[in-house]
């Protein structure tokens, strides 16, 4: 893999709140186009990585490079310069600012605007942020709703739809902002078991057509199918890494085994 | 009881309603709520000055009675050389008034809405003001309307003070007419009568707005 063609690397990061450190030198690489899964047990730091990654958080020390590349291999190709926010000196809100431009998140509750149509969560981003024209951010929305089965919806409001739908349209929004990096925070473990499936199927298309993302989930058998590497953490270490195969089928060590047996057993 | 004086000093309270009580109420509500809204924002804000100085306004007006405010700024300010007309002494009396109390409100539904509002917003790129105006501002107001429309009820009723200060709003309409007719009983139950009028169309008002912000909820 060239340099150029990396999209996420991340070094040393670590962060604690107060007394409890939550993430102790955490690596990680995704190359263009890949699909990285973070597993762990509750606690064990993912959400902190994917927000530290969107500038939600801010890490002690550490950093963040976003290469100039990303999007999907076939489609967009945003023009952004390459990034790097080193944490262990101050970081600007600038900075901040360029590191979330970057990334778009899926969040496990979808934290959907509540009071906004479906059509208007997904173009705030672009017409309002990004300042792009409406009418060619609405063409693009709609487009990316009918793939999605949810054209309908456009006008409706959340609280008229299942919840497997506001996740789909938490997945729009985040790709209207045609970022060069996907971030999903368990998207389907706030759904009824029947709904889970549309929404991870929907993701797997993503990952088919390029995508860069790093995905957190409890889902194995999706994991196995979509990513391209499985990273297992643990006390905010990375314990385990490799092929998907690998890790979820004949993992190494012993604390990814209990983890995995565990998840299983729990089916 | 006296028809004919009722009849005849209607006319005379409504134009005090209409010329004095109405327009005060709604120009000292307007201010009101941009002062709250300011000191609500920097009461959420993460600076200790800005914060320090939210809580002691809020605490000053919130624990002085409206009539000393209004006394303060109209026969207190001359003693210091600041001499204010009637009108605005009363309206920036009131204002400040209303900006102790709802900055309360306002900061409590802000703080109501979750946290993953502010963090979608900053997701999408927005910035912490542009947050607060397209995202959390919205869904808040929502939540402030019923505690905000008690405090306008309130309002209205308070700018009966204002006669104390020489503002011919109704009731000081009601004062002068009465004290010429000395029908004192009539015409102070004949303003109250119109208060009672406003606040219950205010009422009515109140409810047709929760309906309509009421529009992206689950019922
Ligand atoms: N804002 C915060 N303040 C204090 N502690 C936090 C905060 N966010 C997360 N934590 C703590 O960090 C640890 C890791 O949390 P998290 O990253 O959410 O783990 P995971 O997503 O793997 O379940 C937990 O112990 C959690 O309590
Ligand atoms: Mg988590």
């Amino acid at each position: 893999m060239s340099p150029t063609d990396s999209v996420l690397q991340v070094r040393g990061l670590s962060k604690s709140f107060g007394a409890n450190t939550v993430l102790r030198g955490i690596d990680l690489d995704v190359p263009r186009g890949k699909v990285v899964a973070l597993i762990g047990p509750s606690g064990s730091g993912k959400t902190t990585i994917l927000r530290s990654l969107n500038g939600l958080e801010l890490p002690d020390a550490g950093s963040v490079t976003v290469g100039a590349s990303g999007g999907t291999s076939t489609g967009v190709e945003p023009q952004r310069p390459s990034l790097t926010l080193d944490f262990d000196a101050k970081v600007s809100p600038k900075e901040v600012a360029a590191l979330r431009d970057r990334s778009a998140m899926v969040f496990q509750h979808y934290n959907l605007f509540p009071h906004m149509t479906v059509l208007q969560n997904v173009i705030e981003g672009p017409v309002r942020v990004q300042k792009r024209p409406r009418a060619e951010v609405v063409a693009e929305a709609d487009a990316l709703l009918k793939r999605v089965g949810l054209f309908e919806k456009r006008d409706s409001y959340p609280f008229e739809l299942s919840g497997g739908q506001q996740q789909r349209v938490g997945i729009v929004r985040a790709l209207a902002l045609k970022p060069q990096l996907l971030l999903f925070d368990e998207p389907t473990s706030a759904l009824d078991p029947e709904l889970v499936d549309d929404v991870l199927a929907v993701i797997k298309e993503l990952a088919d057509e390029g995508w860069t993302m790093v995905i957190v989930t409890h889902e194995l058998a999706f994991a196995r199918q979509t990513a391209d590497e499985v990273v297992f953490m643990d006390g905010g270490v990375v314990v385990e890494r490799g092929p998907a195969s690998q890790v979820l089928r004949k993992p190494q060590e012993e604390r990814t085994q209990q983890f995995i047996r565990r998840l299983l057993h729990e089916i | 009881m006296d028809f004919d004086l009722f009849w005849s000093s209607l006319g005379p309270l409504l134009l005090g309603a209409v010329k004095g009580t109405i327009p005060l109420a709604l120009a000292s509500f307007a201010l009101g709520l941009l002062i709250a809204l300011l000191v609500a924002v920097m009461r959420i804000s993460t600076s200790k000055l800005a914060n320090g100085v939210g809580r002691v306004y809020v605490s000053l007006i919130r624990g002085t009675p409206l009539l000393v405010q209004l006394f303060v700024i109209f026969y207190g300010l001359p003693a210091v050389g600041v001499k204010i007309d009637p009108w605005p002494s009363a309206i920036i009396a009131f204002s400040l008034n209303v900006g102790g109390y709802a900055a309360e409100v306002i900061r409590a539904a802000i703080l109501s809405v979750p946290q993953g509002q502010w963090e979608a917003g900053h997701m999408i790129g927005m910035s912490r003001n542009q947050t607060l105006l397209r995202i959390i501002l919205p869904q808040a107001a929502r939540v402030s309307v019923p505690p905000l429309s008690n405090t306008f009820i309130s309002l209205v009723k308070d700018t009966s003070l204002a006669s104390l200060i020489l503002v011919t709003e109704m009731f000081r309409v009601a004062q002068q007419v009465a004290a010429f007719s000395q029908e004192f009983m009539l015409l102070y139950l004949e303003a109250a009568m119109i208060y009672w009028v406003i606040c219950l169309a205010l009422s009515t008002a109140q409810t047709r707005v929760e309906k309509r912000l009421d529009r992206y909820v689950a019922h």
